[in-house]
């Protein structure tokens, strides 16, 4: 389903610990939206300085009517105090649903969803697809400190088990998310595990997953300028089917990528394997 | 309609304005274009604005292999700006011809294939590789690359590479195929490149590209961008865009201008045609806004149509006229003064 740009009406935004929650109307993105997916926005305002979208993954949709998506941010820059400082009834220029979303299992095979901060936004429509198709689903968030977890009770209310951890011990377990995850995978059974997060988290979760025997999803938060895959900016390093690592696009290629196909120590750089890449002498 | 009329009040009907354009031999119903590296091959932006509607193409930089490019961070945002790093990653010469560009004759895209090479050699081989490809209605020579064999010196800082460049690509194109040499702004004299580009054979002149730029972060205390130093592009560079095209239209009026540098609006565009650009490229707007193509197209109609211009051709080149004739009004009256005090 192609991705459309639309204008979108605030109607709801609220602070969740350290995180901002949005709601818009935006019509068109709902429908076509599945677990993963994105939205770019554009921030500032008309004549706006900054040119850059932002994207952020989509949280919740609600189709019908008008259509309601939802997303959760923390406050980095300019643009994103920007976007928290709209009101209801703001209007936003917003385009989604944007990237491949996660893939699900044909078979009702045991899941585990991992997340770091408000990494876990996109998780809960997951969970419910995987629900859905009779998945079990356990949960494990992890943060910096307690009031930067999100969703913990929503995991509570919707999965068979949750496991926090925070870096400071505020909360939960006091490490990080792969601390406990071996044994979460084998005590469930997983086959797949699904994780939204920073970098390093994602290369730590992948390495579990692997060890574990399971299968990882990963979705990438890579800085994007357009989100629509005109600007190359995104990019990865990804070992293909074929055995050949491309840079390729988080935005278009991804955010979601099997854990085994990221080259994760390499990401920041180009591998010297890479097709195309830098050779002595020449470039 | 003659210049008289450009800044008269009678504001005709929209629909009336004819937007048609030329480079060179290259005809476009529409004087809006995409920019090279801003639209990547051109595809990516078709759920977004009707690509056959447009002026056209303008595809990222093709080099002959396939390219990886540089480390992230690739960009960082400036104020009304950005900068990049990207280092022309691409598919390769070959990958490029069976599926960007078979893609975009497929779907009736007017195309301008933009070629970037490391030596003379590999652009006159892009050239030769396209020259009987269908469906591309000019060539863009992106000549900002380092030439490999000169000490990596930038080919469109040197009058004499620059020149080499295009006179090789120009030869192998199919003579009906304008050949655009595309100025980097990062020179001394502009005017000067244009001019050895010209007599090269160059059928037009496409400009400008980025500034090269850096951003340091505070935190890290090191360079933002993964290649340390990128292209600047964005509104923030339009003064310099419309100076670089104000000068080179100036020595050669009749040099064909597809003009780029910060266009935002249809406003902007219509600043462009008055410097003396033909048509326009819009680039890293569209990362902002990937409707922005068709809207400023649509906002330079209603410009035109609100000042009586029925014809965009006519305004090409425009403000030197009425620079022209400003000066000489202030001439004529300086002279009525001092004809009145003596």
């Amino acid at each position: 389903m192609a991705p459309v740009q639309v204008t979108a009406e605030v109607v709801g935004l609220r602070r969740v610990g350290a995180y901002h929650h949005l709601t818009m109307l935006a019509p068109g993105i709902p429908e076509a939206t599945r677990a993963g997916h994105f939205v770019a926005l554009a921030v500032g305002g008309e004549g706006s300085g900054m040119l850059l979208r932002r994207a952020f993954s989509i949280h919740r949709v609600t189709p019908g009517g008008a259509g309601t998506v939802e997303i959760v941010f923390a406050t980095h820059g300019q643009g994103t105090r920007w976007l928290a400082d709209r009101r209801r009834g703001d209007k936003l220029d917003v385009i989604g649903p944007l990237g491949r979303p996660f893939t699900l299992p044909k078979e009702p095979v045991a899941c585990v969803l991992v997340a770091g901060g408000y990494g876990a936004a996109p998780l809960f429509m997951l969970s419910q697809a995987l629900r859905a198709r009779g998945c079990r689903v356990d949960m494990v968030l992890g943060a910096a400190s307690e009031d930067r977890l999100f969703g913990v009770l929503e995991a509570r209310r919707t999965s068979a088990s949750v496991t926090v951890t925070t870096d400071d011990g505020s909360s939960g377990i006091r490490g990080r998310v792969t601390d406990p995850l071996p044994e979460i995978i084998r005590a469930a059974g997983a086959d797949v595990v699904y994780a939204c997060g920073p970098m390093a988290m994602l290369a730590a979760v992948a390495a579990a997953a692997a060890d574990q025997g399971a299968h990882s999803q990963c979705a990438v938060e890579e800085a994007m300028a357009c989100g629509i895959g005109v600007c190359m900016t995104c990019v990865l390093p990804v070992r293909g089917a074929d055995g050949v690592t491309r840079m390729v696009r988080s935005c278009t290629d991804g955010p979601v990528f099997r854990g085994s196909e990221v080259r994760w120590a390499d990401v920041g750089s180009v591998p010297p394997d890479t097709l195309g890449a830098p050779v002595a002498g020449g470039h | 309609m003659g210049p008289a009329t450009a800044a008269g009040p009678r504001a005709v009907d929209p629909s009336a304005v004819d937007l048609s354009t030329r480079l060179g031999t290259l005809v476009l119903p529409d004087p809006v274009l995409t920019a090279s590296g801003c639209a990547a091959a051109g595809r990516e932006l078709a759920p977004f604005v009707d690509l056959t509607a447009i002026g056209g193409v303008v595809t990222k930089s093709i080099m002959l292999e396939p390219r990886s490019g540089r480390p992230t961070p690739r960009m960082a945002e400036t104020p009304s700006g950005m900068l990049n790093s990207i280092g022309l990653q691409g598919p390769g010469i070959e990958a490029f011809v069976a599926k960007d560009l078979h893609w975009l004759r497929e779907h009736g895209v007017r195309t301008i294939v933009s070629i970037a090479g490391g030596t003379v050699q590999e652009y006159q081989k892009l050239a030769q590789r396209l020259r009987h490809e269908p469906g591309i209605g000019a060539i863009e020579v992106n000549i900002s690359c380092p030439n490999v064999e000169s000490r990596g010196q930038v080919f469109a800082c040197d009058p004499f590479s620059a020149a080499q460049v295009v006179e090789v690509v120009r030869r192998h194109t199919a003579p009906g195929t304008p050949v655009l040499a595309k100025l980097s702004p990062d020179v001394t004299d502009i005017v000067a490149i244009a001019r050895s580009v010209r007599e090269a054979g160059a059928d037009g002149v496409s400009m400008i590209n980025t500034l090269l730029g850096m951003v340091i972060d505070p935190d890290t205390m090191r360079p933002v961008l993964g290649g340390m130093t990128g292209g600047l592009s964005g509104p923030a560079i339009r003064p310099v865009a419309v100076r670089a095209v104000w000068q080179v239209h100036a020595a050669f009026p009749d040099l064909p201008i597809l003009g780029m540098g910060g266009i935002r609006t249809g406003r902007d565009a219509f600043e462009f045609l008055l410097a003396g650009a033909s048509a326009v490229s819009v680039g890293t707007v569209v990362f902002h806004d990937p409707h922005a193509l068709a809207r400023i197209s649509a906002e330079l109609r209603e410009l035109l149509a609100a000042r009586g211009i029925t014809r965009l051709a006519d305004v090409v080149g425009l403000g030197h006229t009425m620079q022209a004739r400003h000066v000489a009004a202030q001439a004529t009256r300086r002279a009525a003064q001092e004809e009145a005090l003596a």
